[in-house]
Formats: C-alpha cells, structure tokens, sequence
C-alpha cells in the first residue's frame, strides 16, 4: 500500500516538474526579447548587434532614455496615444455595451442578419478597410486630427466588442430585469444598475481588446495623421528610424516605455475579470 | 392593497393560444391560489399582471384602474419569481431594500422596513451576505422579503416553495400562512403542490388548456367539481372514475357498467333532465370507497371485489381493488389485516358521489 502511494505521488511530481519546465521554457521564450530589447536600450553606444549577452551590459546607462524625452517629441507623441486610446476606449466600450444589449434582448427585424454582418466585417483584413477610411475621414475634415482617429479606432473595434458582450448577456437570466422592472426601474435602469454591475468582465475584455488594439495601431494612424505634432507613439518611433540612422537605442528606450502603461492597465483590469458573479442569483 | 380584474385575457405566443378568455376577480386581501397541469398558462397570467408579458386581448384591473399599458415599475405589484432572481451582485440587505432605495424613501424608513422583514423571515443574521452564500430556502426567504418590504397592492407568487425539500416546504408553507394574516393583503400564489393550495387559499383557481376551470372555496372544489377534469385534478389520491349508461327503472335512476351496477339516489341525481341511457362517469374518491364495513343508509349495497395490491401509507392505507375488470383505488384505516387476492366486500358513500356526463364532461349530479 505505502509504495504504491509514493509511486503514485512519485508519478504526480515527474508531472508537475515536466509541466513546469515547459512553463517555464515558454515563459523565456515570451520575456527573452523584451529583456534583449531591455539590454539594448540600456547599452552606450548605438549597437543593436553585440557579442555581449549580459542583461545589463557593461557600461549601462539611461542616455538613450534621456535623449528620447528630451531631444524628441516623444511624451508629446505617448500623450497623444494615450488619450486617443483611452477615448477610444470608453467610446468603444459604451457603444458596445448598448448595442450587444439591444442583440441580446430585444427583436427586432434584421437581428441575426445585424449580428453576421458584424462577424463577417471581422473577417476583412484590416489593410482592405484603410482605403474606405480614409476616404471617411477626409469627407468628414476630420484629417490630422484626434477626433478622426477616435472614430475609426472605436468603430473598428465595435464588431469584436458587441460580440463579445452579446455573449455574455446572454448567459444573465433574464428574470433579474423583470425583477427589477418590478422593483420599478426603468428597462434602462435595469441595464444600468443590474446588467452592467454584472458584465464587469465582459466589460473588461472588451475594454483591454479595444484599449490595446488602439494603442499598437500603425496603419491608420499613417494615412490620418500627417503632422509629427499629432503623431501617435508607434508613428512617432519609426519616425527615428527614418530621420537619423535608425537610433536603436532611442527605438529600445521607446519600447520599453510604451509597455508600462498597457501593464498598468492590465494590472488593474485583471481585478474586475473575476467571473462568475451570476452564481447564486437564480435557484438550482 | 388592492382588487384585481382579469376581464376576457387572451396570450397569444404566435399561434400558440396560451390563455384563452380568462376571466377573475379577486377582491381586497384575498389569497387566491392559482393550480393547473404543467403549460396551462399560470405563470403567463401573473406575468401578464405584472407587466411582463403582453396582453394579446382582455382588460385587467388593479383597483378598478386599467394597467394594459402600465410599465412593470408603476404597478405597485411584487412578484416572488419561480427562480428567486436575487440581484447576484447585491448583498441580502441591498437586495431587500433595492426598490426602496429607487423610490428614494428616507434612510430611517428603509433601515426600519428591512429589519421588520428581515425578523420576520429571520434573516437578521445574513444581511451582510451574498446571495451565493446562501442555501435555496434562505434565498427564497430573501425572495419573499424584498417583496414585503415594498407593501405592495398585490403580491404575486410563483410556485415558490417548488425547490425546497419537503420539510422545508412545510416550514415554509406555514410561514407564508402566518404572513399572509399579518400583512393581510391581496395575494395571487401559483403552486402545483395539493397541499399548498388546499391550505394556503381562499379561493383556487383550476385552469387548463388556457381555461378557467372552476373557482371557488378549497371546500367547494373538493366538494363539487364541476366537471371530470377538476375533479381528477383537486384532491390526492386522485378519484376513480367508472364510465357507464343510466338508466331508470320505475322511477330510481341505474348505473349500469360493464362491471357493476347500482342505483343512484335522487339525493345524488335529481331526475331534472332526461337520463335515460345517457352515458355518464361515475367518480367516487377512494375515502369514499368503504371496504368490509357496514355501510348505512346512505351508501350502496355491497359490491363484491378483488384485494389487488396494499400500500400502507402509516396512518392510512391504500387499497388496489379489482371489481370484475374495472380498478378501484381505496382508501382506509391501517391496518386492513388481508392478504392480497381475498374477496372484499365494498360499497360506495353516496353522499360523495358525483356524476358527470360523458361527452360534456360536467357534472350533472347535485
Ligand atoms: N415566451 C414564450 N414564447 C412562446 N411560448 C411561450 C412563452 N412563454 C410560455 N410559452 C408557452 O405558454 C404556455 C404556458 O406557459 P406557462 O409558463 O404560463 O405555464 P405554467 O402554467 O406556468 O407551467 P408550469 O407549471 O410548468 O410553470 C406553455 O405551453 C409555453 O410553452
Ligand atoms: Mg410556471
């Protein structure tokens, strides 16, 4: 009896100790350029190539980081992104919750065709819509401005969004409305005190998709914005490439700068993506 | 609190007729109870009064005031929904005191209100909690609370003892009882449970099909069904029914089946309409099915059957009888010392007995 046990557990620790070795390889294999990239812009010099290895390599200084901030626009540009992103954002986010409402609780003609389109538009790759969107903007003048790129960001955004929270309305029994309806609020009350305190999650799914997509996007970002004033980061750091001899070590600084505020949002996010907050609202 | 008025309701799902003309009233603080086979539309019917659903045709009431297009919050109803529908991000507290906190009520009330309920259902000790952290009888508790709280006009019940073990649908069944005298108030309670709806109500109302069936006193519809499928419906274990022809004989009706045959008094069966050879059923609940006793004035003669199978129940005990090929189910005292397969001698109480015709299914007997 006792020996079977210590094989069973013997068995049980191989196991653990194989999937933590493959956790931890995939792991490297995650954090391994960021940590390259880390080293680079920490190197003197502008070397992005060295036979050196060392995490912080010999001579480590902060000199690209100071010429970032101080002899570009580089905050400038990470201010831009961060309020178009973030508008972008709670644009997205409200629209969304709206909609994805409508979807899953009303009929109404055109519904589940409504709900195909929405899929299909994401089955269109993204370079195919720039042409279309840029013809929008410009129709609406909204060229070179904020504006222009909070619209074409929250609205790209939409489809994967309204998807996403149509899901999971779906999964709220619906008699929580009617009791509150009962309690007498209004069917928009019910949305806003009952169903919404709910979607946290959702909510916050949506919000990190919409918030990252916003903050890494290139494309339309290039045809909208033209003055290095309005420049979002990602223009803003391929701007170096182009204007002096591709600053590596400036381009490092940048990248490693940019993370910390889509950390920082993660960071607080993943408190609100607790699931399961419908349990025990309904018998059974 | 307040009277209610179904005039001519009719739901329509599509081309589902769900409720088809039903017409009640409820008068002020009446417990009406509302039974009925699975699918007949109970639910429907409350939700209707409470806003809920759609009324396709029909007029309703609530205190002679028409609410046809009356939003759910303006109805002043609470409804005690068949899954509880506690708000699962809300505290016990919270969720009792939600709808006084949006009719903006000051503090001292709600706090007041809540701990009133709150004694009452004695769940001064999970205020704090979460409804996930409660068993299914606190929660329906909590269900019941946050309707009291509100002192509504009318209460709406919805089969809510439904997912309780049997002792605790006991507990609370009285619960709801004692409630009911001390809240006195107008209160409409679907149920599929016998005795819930014997004890409970004022008034039952039986439904099938989307019909009103029958509404009247638990006593009266025990009493006098009014047709075959009240009478199969109200009462456990159900009545037997025996189908046959009448026929009459110097004067003395005859109930003649396959199996038995016997006189049906003019006490039962007054000779108002044509019996002769009308086809009827006879139905006769198992107490009052006598078996090998004597039966007196007012009861059949003898009726020689078949001891099938016995069921002792504790108290009482169930009797499977075979007369000829017709089955009978009979109730008596534990403990009938026989053997199964013994001849029995039975005969029916008239005083219980009811007649209905066959292809109308009502009740011609008195
Ligand atoms: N939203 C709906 N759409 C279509 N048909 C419906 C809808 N709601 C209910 N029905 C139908 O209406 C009928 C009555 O339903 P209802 O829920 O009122 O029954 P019930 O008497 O409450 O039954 P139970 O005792 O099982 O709760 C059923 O046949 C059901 O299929
Ligand atoms: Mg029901």
């Amino acid at each position: 009896m006792k020996t079977k046990m210590t094989a069973a557990a013997k068995r049980r620790l191989v196991k653990s100790v194989l999937l933590h070795a493959g956790l931890l390889l995939f792991a490297a294999g995650c954090v391994y350029p960021l940590l390259r990239i880390l080293s680079v812009s920490l190197r003197p010099g502008d070397k992005l190539v060295s036979t050196d290895l060392s995490l912080i390599p010999a001579g480590a200084t902060l000199l690209s980081y100071s010429k970032l901030l101080g002899d570009t626009m580089f905050l400038r540009w990470l201010w831009n992104s961060l309020l178009i992103t973030l508008a972008t954002s709670f644009i997205g986010v409200s629209l969304a919750s709206t909609a994805a409402y409508a979807f899953s609780r009303f009929r109404f003609p055109g519904k589940k065709a409504g709900m195909i389109l929405l899929l299909s538009s994401q089955m269109i790759p993204a370079g195919m819509l720039i042409l279309p969107l840029f013809l929008m903007i410009m129709k609406l003048k909204l060229m070179n401005t904020y504006l222009g790129m909070i619209i074409a960001y929250s609205v790209s955004s939409l489809p994967f969004s309204i998807w996403i929270l149509k899901g999971y309305y779906d999964t709220i029994p619906r008699s929580l409305e009617e009791a509150a309806l009962v309690d007498g609020t209004s069917q928009v009350g019910a949305f806003w005190r009952i169903i919404l305190p709910l979607s946290t999650p959702a909510l916050s799914i949506a919000f990190l998709f919409n918030f990252t997509t916003a903050w890494n996007e290139y494309l339309v970002a290039r045809v909208v914005l033209f003055s290095s004033k309005q420049y979002t980061w990602t223009l803003g750091l391929f701007e170096l490439q182009g204007q002096y001899i591709t600053q590596w070590g400036m381009f490092a600084a940048g990248s490693m700068l940019v993370t910390i505020p889509v950390l920082c949002v993660f960071l607080y996010s993943s408190k609100w993506l607790i699931s399961g907050l419908t349990l025990g609202s309904v018998k059974g | 609190m307040a009277t209610v008025q179904f005039k001519k309701i009719v739901k329509r799902f599509g081309d589902n007729l769900v409720l088809n003309g039903v017409d009640v009233e409820i008068q002020d603080h009446e417990f009406v109870v509302i039974v009925g086979p699975s699918g007949c539309g109970k639910t429907t019917l409350l939700r209707m009064l409470a806003g809920l659903e759609e009324i396709s045709d029909g007029e309703i009431f609530i205190d002679k005031l028409l609410v046809n297009e009356l939003h759910p919050s303006k109805r002043e109803i609470a409804m005690v929904f068949q899954d509880y529908a506690l708000y699962p991000h809300m505290t016990v507290e919270e969720n009792m005191n939600f709808a006084l906190r949006l009719r903006k009520l000051p503090r001292a009330e709600i706090a007041s209100r809540v701990a009133e309920a709150s004694n009452i259902l004695q769940l001064n000790k999970f205020l704090k909690r979460m409804p996930k952290q409660l068993s299914g009888g606190q929660r329906q508790r909590v269900a019941i609370g946050r309707a009291i709280v509100r002192k509504p006009k009318v209460f709406l019940f919805d089969e809510p003892l439904s997912n309780l073990d049997a002792k605790l649908r006991e507990e609370m069944r009285v619960e709801i009882a004692k409630l009911y005298q001390r809240l006195n108030a107008t209160i409409l309670y679907v149920t599929h449970d016998q005795v819930e709806a014997m004890t409970l109500a004022g008034r039952i109302v039986i439904m099938n099909h989307g019909i009103v069936q029958q509404v009247g006193s638990p006593i009266e519809v025990y009493r006098k069904p009014v047709n075959l499928f009240v009478a199969g419906f109200i009462g456990s274990p159900t009545m037997n029914f025996v189908p046959g022809r009448l026929t009459v004989k110097d004067g003395t009706a005859i109930f003649s089946s396959e199996h038995l045959s016997l006189p049906v008094p003019a006490f039962v069966l007054p000779q108002k309409e044509a019996l002769e050879g009308r086809e009827v059923v006879l139905g006769i609940r198992p107490d009052d099915v006598l078996v090998e006793r004597p039966g007196g004035e007012k009861c059949s003669g003898r009726i020689d059957g078949v001891l099938e199978v016995c069921e002792l129940l504790g108290h009482r005990e169930n009797l499977y009888l075979k007369v000829g090929g017709q089955r009978l189910l009979a109730t008596v005292e534990a403990f009938f010392n026989r053997s199964p397969g013994s001849a029995v001698g039975l005969c029916f109480n008239y005083r219980n007995m009811h007649v209905f015709d066959k292809a109308t299914e009502r009740r011609i007997s008195e």
